[in-house]
C-alpha cells in the first residue's frame, strides 16, 4: 500500500471512530419500537394474537422498503401481566434499547404503569388496551395515544343490544382489575339508563377462575342474562362452571368481548347462542375487502385466522410508521402532531381516525354470537355477525368529561 | 342483607364443601410433610399444578379419565419421591430455612418447565360425560362432577386414615412425628419413611390438582395461587396436625363460600382475618400442639 493510500484509509477510519453518530445516521439504522405484552398468564394466548399482528404488520412494511429507507424493527418483551414488571421492561427499553417509540400493553392495570415510564421519557405510546383512564385525565398526555376499544364504548353498546335483543333483568360477573370494574361500572350505568335492572354484581379476583361461590346467589336473583366481564384464560371456566349449575338454561350470557381462540378452545357447545361485541373477527372478510386481505395475509403467514387483538398489534406498529413517514422524523412530539393533524387511517377494517383532545382511536364495532355446534363453519368459523355499531364519538365520554378542556 | 332464604344458605355451604375439599387435599399432604420432616414445602401448589397437566397428558394418551384419576397422582407421587430422594434428602439436619428455599426455587422452576414442556397458554380438561350434568338437589342445581370432587376427598382421606391407623407402616409415621430419635434408636430406618411420606404429600397434592383441573382449567399459574390458601389452611389447622388441616381446610371453604355470597369483595381478605385472629387467640392454630413449630 502507498503511504498515501495508508493515511487516507486511516484518516477515513479515525473519523468514523470519532463520529460514531454520522455512521450510524448514514447506515440506516433500524428504527426501533418497544412492544411490552403479558406472554405469561390470563391473556397470554391473546398476547400472542396480538404479537402476531405486530409481527405481520413490520414485516409487510419491510419487505416495502421501511419507512423512510429505514427497517423497522420491534423489540417483544415479556411484561408477565404485572405492572411492576411492565414499568420495568419499558424502562430498559427506552434506556438501554433505545426504542424510539413503545406500542403495546394488554392489560388495564399494566397499560397504565408502561404508560408512566414512557411519559417521563416523553416517547410517543400507542396503547393497544382496553382502558377509559389510558385516554383521560390526568393519566393520558399528548404522546399518550390509544387504539383499543374502551370500556365505556364496549358496555354502552352492548346494554344497547342488550336491552334490545337480550334482556331487561341483568346480574354482572366481573374480574375484579381496572378494566372489569370499569366495565361493570359503566354497563350498570347504562342498563339504569336505559330503563333495565342490574340485580346485582359480584366481583371475583382476575385470573382465579373459581366461580362456584357466586353462582347459587345468580341463580336464586333469576336475571334474564348474565354479563360476564370473564377475561382471559377466565373465559373457559367460567362458562362451563355456569353451565355445570345449569345456570345456563335459566339466563341468556353476553360478554363485552369475545375472543375466537378461547371460544374454540372452549368449543361451540359451551359457548353456543353467548353474545359479546368486538373490533374485529375474521368473519369480516366475508363483507369487507381490506379485513379480507388482512385475514388472508394473516392465515398465510401464522397457518391460522387472527383473533381480534392481532388488529391493535397490526395498527399500532401502522401508525407509527404513518406517523413517521408523514413527520419526516422519529421525534415523537413531530410524530404525535402528525398523526392528531392526519387523523384518519384504514389498515385492516375499513376507516379510523384519532380524536384530537384525548387521542383515543374510534372504530367500528360488532356484536357477535356464537353458533351452535352444526351451524360452526370449518375450523374456526364460530361466529355469527349480528350487528354493528358504526364508530361515533358520542360512544365515549366527551371530552369535557375526560377532563380535557 | 339477612333477608336471605334457607335454601340458598344450604347451596352455598355445598360450594363450600367443594372449595374445601380442594383446600383439605393439598393442606394435608402440606402438614403430614412438615409434622414428620420439619420441612416446609412451598413447591406443594407446583406439583398441584403438575397433577392437573399431567392429567391433561395422560387424558389425551389413556383417553379415560377413571385411568388419569388413579395414574395421574401416582405419577406426581412417583416425582415427589425422586425430588425428596435427590434434593431434599441433602438438607436434612439443616436449619428449616433450607429446604424452603430449595422448595421455593423448585417451584419457580416447575412453573418455568411446565411452560416450556406444554406452552404458555392454558388448557382445557372436560369432566367424564357421565359426570358433567347438574344434578337437582331440590334447593339447587348442582354440578355431579363436584359431588364427584366431595366423594374423591373423602375417599382419599379415609384410605389415608386406615393406612396411618392400622398398619405398620402407619405406626412408625406416627412414632417418627412424635419422636424421630427415639424410632431411629429402636433400629427403623426413617430415611425411607420420610420418602414415603414425602411421595405421599406429593401425590394427594397430585389428585387435588387432578381433580380441580376440569373445573378450573389448567394454566401454570395456577399453584401459586392455592399455596397461599394452604399455608392458612395449615397455620390455622395447627402445623403438622392432620385432623387440624381437615377441619380448618373445610372451614375455610366455607368462610370463603359464605363471604362470597354476602360481601364478594371481601372472600380475598377474610381467610387473612381468620387466620391473624387464630393467631392472636390460639397461637399454635385450632389443633397444633404448643412448640411443635419453634
Amino acid at each position: 500500500m502507498h503511504r498515501r493510500g495508508f493515511l487516507t484509509t486511516t484518516a477515513a477510519g479515525v473519523t468514523l471512530l470519532a463520529f460514531p453518530a454520522v455512521l450510524r445516521a448514514q447506515s440506516k439504522e433500524p428504527i426501533r419500537i418497544g412492544f411490552p405484552l403479558p406472554l405469561t398468564g390470563t391473556f397470554a394466548a391473546i398476547a400472542a394474537d396480538l404479537q402476531k399482528g405486530a409481527q405481520l404488520a413490520v414485516e409487510e412494511i419491510n419487505a416495502k422498503g421501511g419507512v423512510m429507507g429505514r427497517k423497522l424493527e420491534v423489540l417483544f418483551r415479556d411484561d408477565e401481566l404485572k405492572p411492576a414488571v411492565g414499568a420495568q421492561r419499558t424502562k430498559e427499553l427506552i434506556e438501554n434499547q433505545k426504542v424510539d417509540f413503545v406500542v403495546g400493553g394488554l392489560a388495564a392495570h399494566v397499560q397504565m404503569a408502561i404508560n408512566e415510564q414512557t411519559k417521563a421519557a416523553k416517547k410517543l405510546y400507542i396503547s393497544v388496551s382496553q382502558s377509559d383512564e389510558i385516554s383521560a385525565k390526568p393519566d393520558t398526555s399528548p404522546l399518550t395515544f390509544h387504539e383499543a376499544l374502551n370500556p365505556t364504548i364496549t358496555s354502552r353498546a352492548m346494554a344497547t343490544y342488550g336491552m334490545q335483543n337480550i334482556g331487561k333483568k341483568w346480574w354482572v360477573v366481573y374480574a375484579d382489575y381496572a378494566w372489569g370494574k370499569q366495565n361493570n361500572v359503566v354497563f350498570n350505568a347504562a342498563i339504569a339508563k336505559l330503563g333495565g335492572t342490574v340485580l346485582g354484581s359480584t366481583p371475583y379476583p382476575l385470573g382465579k377462575p373459581e366461580f362456584s361461590a357466586h353462582l347459587p346467589k345468580i341463580q336464586a336473583a333469576k336475571p334474564d342474562a348474565i354479563y360476564a366481564v370473564t377475561p382471559g384464560a377466565d373465559n373457559v371456566p367460567f362458562l362451563k362452571q355456569a353451565i355445570s349449575f345449569g345456570l345456563k338454561k335459566d339466563a341468556k350470557i353476553a360478554q363485552p368481548l369475545h375472543f375466537l381462540y378461547y371460544t374454540k378452545e372452549g368449543g361451540a357447545e359451551v359457548f353456543q347462542d353467548i353474545y359479546g361485541a368486538t373490533h374485529f373477527c375474521h368473519e369480516l372478510a366475508e363483507t369487507l375487502p381490506q379485513a379480507k386481505r388482512y385475514v388472508e395475509a394473516f392465515t398465510k403467514r401464522f397457518n391460522q385466522p387472527p383473533d381480534a387483538y392481532s388488529g391493535y398489534g397490526f395498527n399500532g406498529i401502522h401508525e407509527v410508521a404513518r406517523g413517521v413517514e408523514l413527520a419526516k422524523s422519529t421525534d415523537s412530539d413531530a410524530v404525535a402532531n402528525a398523526l392528531r393533524k392526519n387523523r384518519e387511517y384504514d389498515h385492516y377494517k375499513g376507516k379510523q381516525w384519532w380524536r384530537a383532545c384525548d387521542n383515543k382511536s374510534f372504530q367500528d364495532l360488532w356484536i357477535i354470537r356464537v353458533r351452535s355446534p352444526q351451524q360452526v363453519k370449518g375450523e374456526w368459523g364460530l361466529f355469527d355477525v349480528i350487528g354493528k355499531v358504526a364508530a361515533n364519538e358520542e360512544l365515549d365520554r366527551t371530552c369535557a368529561e375526560k377532563g380535557h378542556a | 342483607m339477612f333477608d336471605v332464604p334457607l335454601s340458598a344458605l344450604v347451596a352455598q355451604v355445598f360450594t363450600g364443601l367443594v372449595l374445601g375439599g380442594i383446600l383439605v387435599l393439598m393442606a394435608i399432604g402440606l402438614s403430614l410433610i412438615f409434622g414428620l420432616m420439619t420441612v416446609v414445602n412451598f413447591a406443594h401448589g407446583a406439583f398441584y399444578m403438575l397433577g392437573a397437566y399431567v392429567a391433561f397428558s395422560l387424558l389425551g394418551l389413556t383417553k379415560s379419565f377413571w385411568a388419569t384419576l388413579v395414574l395421574a397422582p401416582l405419577v406426581v407421587g412417583t416425582l415427589g419421591l425422586l425430588v425428596e430422594r435427590l434434593l431434599i434428602r441433602r438438607l436434612y439436619g439443616r436449619s428449616p430455612d433450607d429446604p424452603l428455599l430449595l422448595t421455593f426455587g423448585l417451584s419457580l422452576a416447575m412453573v418455568e418447565g411446565v411452560k416450556l414442556l406444554w406452552g404458555k397458554i392454558g388448557l382445557t380438561v372436560d369432566p367424564p360425560k357421565q359426570l358433567s350434568s347438574a344434578v337437582d338437589l331440590g334447593f339447587m342445581n348442582f354440578p355431579v362432577y363436584r359431588l364427584f370432587v366431595i366423594a374423591v376427598t373423602a375417599a382419599a382421606l379415609v384410605a389415608l386414615w386406615l393406612f396411618l391407623e392400622k398398619t405398620n407402616v402407619g405406626l412408625i409415621i406416627r412414632a417418627g412425628s412424635r419422636d424421630a430419635l427415639m424410632v431411629r434408636a429402636l433400629g427403623l430406618d426413617l430415611n425411607r419413611i420420610w420418602l414415603l411420606v414425602f411421595g405421599i404429600g406429593i401425590g394427594m397434592a397430585g389428585l387435588a390438582g387432578v381433580l380441580a383441573g376440569p373445573m378450573r382449567g389448567v394454566y401454570a399459574e395456577m399453584g401459586v395461587e392455592i399455596i397461599i390458601e394452604c399455608f392458612v389452611v395449615v397455620v390455622v389447622g395447627g402445623m403438622g396436625s392432620l385432623a387440624g388441616a381437615i377441619v380448618a381446610g373445610l372451614l375455610m371453604g366455607e368462610i370463603v363460600s359464605l363471604t362470597t355470597f354476602f360481601a364478594p369483595k371481601l372472600a380475598e381478605i377474610v381467610v387473612f382475618v381468620v387466620m391473624a385472629v387464630v393467631l392472636l387467640v390460639r397461637p399454635s392454630g385450632l389443633f397444633g400442639e404448643a412448640g411443635l413449630a419453634e
